[in-house]
C-alpha cells in the first residue's frame, strides 16, 4: 500500500459477484479481511466474508449526539455514510500487548514478541479515512522513534477504497482538503453506482498489487455511462453543510484565554467520546498486569483520551484540572499544535466527534466561534 | 520498511549494583546492564524505569556521562511507582528504557560564564552537566551552581556540594526556603541568589531546574541581570507513558516534553510558563 498510486489505468467494472470475488481473493490471500457489516443498531468495520455480510440498503442519519440507521431503496452496500468507529480500531487495536515478562531468579526476562497477525484487507476505506491513516502513520512511522505494530500493520494491509456517494450532514472534509473524492492511499478504488434498476461498481487500481489483482479478476472494461455516474457521484458528496475554515483554526493556539473555553466547558461532560471516534487521535495509556503469584507480567497499551484528569497527573495533581483547559487541548491541538507537529491538521473533517459527543458540541462551530469572534 | 524495528516500547533489564540513600525520600541507585555493554547518554535526558510488575516511570539520569559503565538514577519517591523503586535493592532487577530526550547543551556554552540554578530534587537532571562542565573546565569562564532547598535537611548531594564548595574554580551557594536547627547558611528562594550576580550576563548561559514557577522565576531574575532568555535553559516534567513520542501525554503547547525537551530554550517556551493549565 505504500507505493505510490499509477495514472489512470482504465476503471474496470465488477458487478455483484465481481465484488464477491474480489474479497474472495482477499481471503486467499491470507488477509483478514474488515469491511462494513451491521452490528447494535450500527455499522461497524468487522470479518467480512462476501457481499452478503456488506449492509446493503442502510443508510444513516446523523447530527449532533445522534447516529440511527434507517433503509435506503436502492440497495447500496456502501451508502451508510460513515460508520462510528474508524480504522484505527484494525490498525492501532484499543488494546495492545506492549510486551510479557516472567520472573526469574532475583531479576526478569523480558519474552520475545508474538509472531505478527495475518495481514489486514480493508474495504470500504473512505476519503476522510484515508487520509486519517495517512496522519496516524505519520505520528507513529515518520519520527526517530517509530511504532513498529503500526507500521508493519499498515504496510502489509490491502486497502480497497469507496467513494462516498452523498455526503452525511456532519461532513466537512470538503473544508479540511480531505475528500469527499479518493485520490491517494489506496489499492483499489471502487465507485458505488445503485439504482433500483443497476448496481454496479467502477474500479480503479492504486498500486501494481491492485492493478494485478483487478486484472485477475478478469472483469470487463466500465463503459462510459457507468464512469459518468460515478462522477457525479462524488460531485454529490462534496455537497456539504458544514464547513470549518481550515487556515483560521491554524491560529487556535493563539487564543488560550478567549471566553468560548468557559463556555463550551459548561456543556462538555468530558467524556472523551471524541477522542474515542476520532479517527486521528493517537494517545494512548500503559496498564501493567500481574499473575496473582507475580511470576508472570504483561504491560499492555491502551487508547486513552486527554480528557480524562489522570492524563496530565504528575506528583502533586494534574496539569489540567479544568474541562475548559481539556476541551482547549483537545481542539488545539486536533486544529493547531498538530501543524506544528507534523505539518498538517490532525482533523479531516469526518463529523463523528459531533455525531458522537453526547451533547452535540460541533467542533465546526467552537472553531468558528475563538477564531472569528476575537478576544470578547 | 519491512526490516524488523527496535520496539522504542520494551525494557532492557537492567542490575543495581548500589542504593544510595540522600534524603529522607529521596535515594541514587546505580545500575548495569544484565546483558553487558554500556549506557551512553547526554547530559539532562531521561529514561523511564520499569518496576517488574508495577509500572514505569520518566527519571532523568543523575550520572557522570563520561562514565559509561554505569547508569545512575536520583529518585524521589512520590508515588505507586517511585516507592516501587525505593523498594529495591542491589541485586534487584528493573527495566530500563532511554535514553530519550534533549540534553543541557553544554557544548554551547563554551567560552561563557555556565550558571547553574536548582531548585530541590531538580539538582539531579543538572549533575551530569555540571560533571560536563567540570571535566572541561578550561572551556569555561566561571562556572556557578545555585542550590535552594526547602530545609537544610532537603539539600540533596550534600557532601558533594561541600567537595565542590571546596574546589578553587566553581563557585556553590546554597539558600535554604526554612531554617533549622543550626543552619547559619542563606535562607530565602534560589532566585535571590542569582540577584547576587558574580558572573558576566552578556556573556553566561545558564541551565535551571526545579519546579515549574522556580524555573519561571529564575528565568526572569536572569534576565533582569542581563542574561538574555536564548542563553537560558530549562528542564519540563510532564506526564508521560512512552517517553518517546506515541502517547501524547507529555504535550506542551505544541511540543512533546519528551522528544523536543525535556530541556527547552527558555526563550521559544516563555509565553507557553504563562498559559495556565496548558
Amino acid at each position: 500500500m505504500a507505493q505510490p498510486n499509477s495514472k489512470n489505468a482504465a476503471p474496470y467494472l465488477l458487478d455483484m459477484d465481481g465484488l464477491g470475488a474480489l474479497i474472495s481473493a482477499l481471503a486467499r490471500q491470507g488477509r483478514q479481511v474488515i469491511g462494513p457489516r451491521l452490528a447494535d443498531d450500527a455499522v461497524v468495520y468487522d470479518d467480512v466474508a462476501g457481499t452478503a455480510d456488506l449492509p446493503a440498503g442502510w443508510a444513516s442519519e446523523q447530527s449532533g449526539g445522534h447516529y440511527r440507521l434507517k433503509r435506503r431503496d436502492d440497495g447500496a452496500l456502501f451508502g451508510y455514510g460513515l460508520a462510528p468507529q474508524g480504522w484505527k480500531r484494525q490498525l492501532y487495536p484499543p488494546r495492545q500487548k506492549l510486551f510479557a515478562a516472567r520472573r526469574q531468579g532475583g531479576g526478569f526476562a523480558v519474552e520475545p514478541p508474538p509472531p505478527p497477525p495475518p495481514p489486514l484487507a480493508l474495504i470500504g476505506v473512505r476519503a476522510c479515512e484515508l487520509a486519517a491513516i495517512a496522519r496516524q502513520a505519520k505520528v507513529f512511522g515518520d519520527r526517530a522513534f517509530a511504532d513498529p505494530g503500526y507500521q508493519s500493520r499498515l504496510s502489509t494491509a490491502f486497502v480497497v477504497a469507496v467513494q462516498c456517494g452523498e455526503a452525511q450532514t456532519t461532513c466537512f472534509c470538503a473544508s479540511m482538503g480531505t475528500g469527499p473524492e479518493v485520490t491517494r492511499g489506496f489499492d483499489i478504488k471502487l465507485t458505488e453506482v445503485a439504482t433500483p434498476k443497476r448496481h454496479v461498481f467502477v474500479a480503479e487500481a492504486g498500486t501494481p498489487q491492485g492493478a494485478k489483482l483487478l486484472k485477475s479478476l478478469k472483469a470487463p472494461a466500465a463503459g462510459a455511462a457507468d464512469i459518468k455516474a460515478a462522477g457525479l457521484a462524488v460531485k454529490n458528496a462534496a455537497r456539504q453543510e458544514k464547513s470549518l475554515d481550515a487556515a483560521a483554526a491554524r491560529k487556535l493556539a493563539a487564543q488560550p484565554d478567549h471566553p468560548r473555553w468557559d463556555k463550551v466547558a459548561e456543556r462538555c461532560l468530558s467524556c472523551g467520546n471524541c477522542t474515542m471516534v476520532c479517527p486521528t487521535c493517537f494517545c494512548t495509556t500503559v496498564e501493567d498486569v500481574t499473575d496473582l503469584k507475580g511470576d508472570n507480567a504483561e504491560r499492555w497499551r491502551k487508547w486513552d483520551s486527554c480528557f480524562t484528569l489522570d492524563f496530565s497527573y504528575i506528583h502533586g495533581g494534574a496539569v489540567r484540572t479544568e474541562t475548559r483547559s481539556r476541551y482547549r487541548q483537545w481542539i488545539t491541538h486536533k486544529l493547531s499544535t498538530w501543524v506544528d507537529q507534523f505539518g498538517e491538521q490532525g482533523c479531516v473533517g469526518c463529523g463523528r466527534c459531533v455525531t458522537w459527543c453526547p451533547v452535540g458540541i460541533d467542533i465546526t462551530e467552537e472553531a468558528a466561534a475563538i477564531t472569528t469572534q476575537g478576544r470578547s | 520498511m519491512n526490516a524488523p524495528l527496535l520496539d522504542p516500547m520494551v525494557p532492557q533489564p537492567f542490575r543495581i549494583e548500589k542504593v544510595r540513600r540522600d534524603l529522607s525520600d529521596t535515594f541514587t541507585m546505580e545500575m548495569v546492564p544484565e546483558s553487558g555493554g554500556e549506557f551512553a547518554f547526554q547530559p539532562g535526558q531521561f529514561n523511564m524505569l520499569y518496576v517488574y510488575g508495577v509500572g514505569e516511570v520518566p527519571i532523568s539520569i543523575s550520572g557522570d556521562p563520561a562514565d559509561r559503565s554505569v547508569l545512575v538514577h536520583t529518585t524521589r519517591a512520590v508515588g505507586q511507582v517511585t516507592e516501587a523503586l525505593d523498594a529495591l535493592k542491589p541485586g534487584d532487577s528493573l527495566g530500563v528504557r532511554g535514553p530519550f530526550g534533549t540534553s543541557w547543551p553544554v557544548e554551547s556554552a563554551f567560552g561563557h560564564d555556565l550558571v547553574f540554578v536548582a531548585g530541590g530534587v531538580g539538582l539531579a537532571p543538572l549533575r551530569p552537566a555540571i560533571y560536563q562542565a567540570m571535566a572541561n573546565r578550561e572551556r569555561f569562564g566561571r562556572v556557578i551552581v545555585l542550590y535552594g532547598a526547602r530545609t537544610p535537611e532537603d539539600i540533596l548531594y550534600k557532601k558533594e556540594l561541600e567537595r565542590w564548595r571546596g574546589r578553587f574554580d566553581l563557585d556553590v551557594l546554597v539558600t535554604v526556603d526554612r531554617a533549622t536547627g543550626k543552619w547559619g547558611g542563606n535562607v530565602g528562594v534560589v532566585t535571590n541568589l542569582i540577584t547576587r550576580g558574580g558572573f558576566d550576563p552578556l556573556n553566561t548561559t545558564s541551565f535551571v531546574c526545579g519546579p515549574e514557577v522556580m524555573m519561571r522565576y529564575a528565568a526572569q531574575a536572569l534576565e533582569k541581570k542581563g542574561v538574555n532568555t536564548s542563553r537560558v535553559w530549562v528542564s519540563v516534567e510532564r506526564n508521560m507513558k512512552c517517553g518517546c513520542g506515541l502517547c501524547g501525554h507529555c504535550q506542551w503547547g505544541p511540543h512533546f516534553t519528551c522528544k523536543d525537551g525535556p530541556v527547552f530554550r527558555y526563550d521559544r517556551v516563555a509565553d507557553l510558563f504563562q498559559i495556565r493549565e496548558l
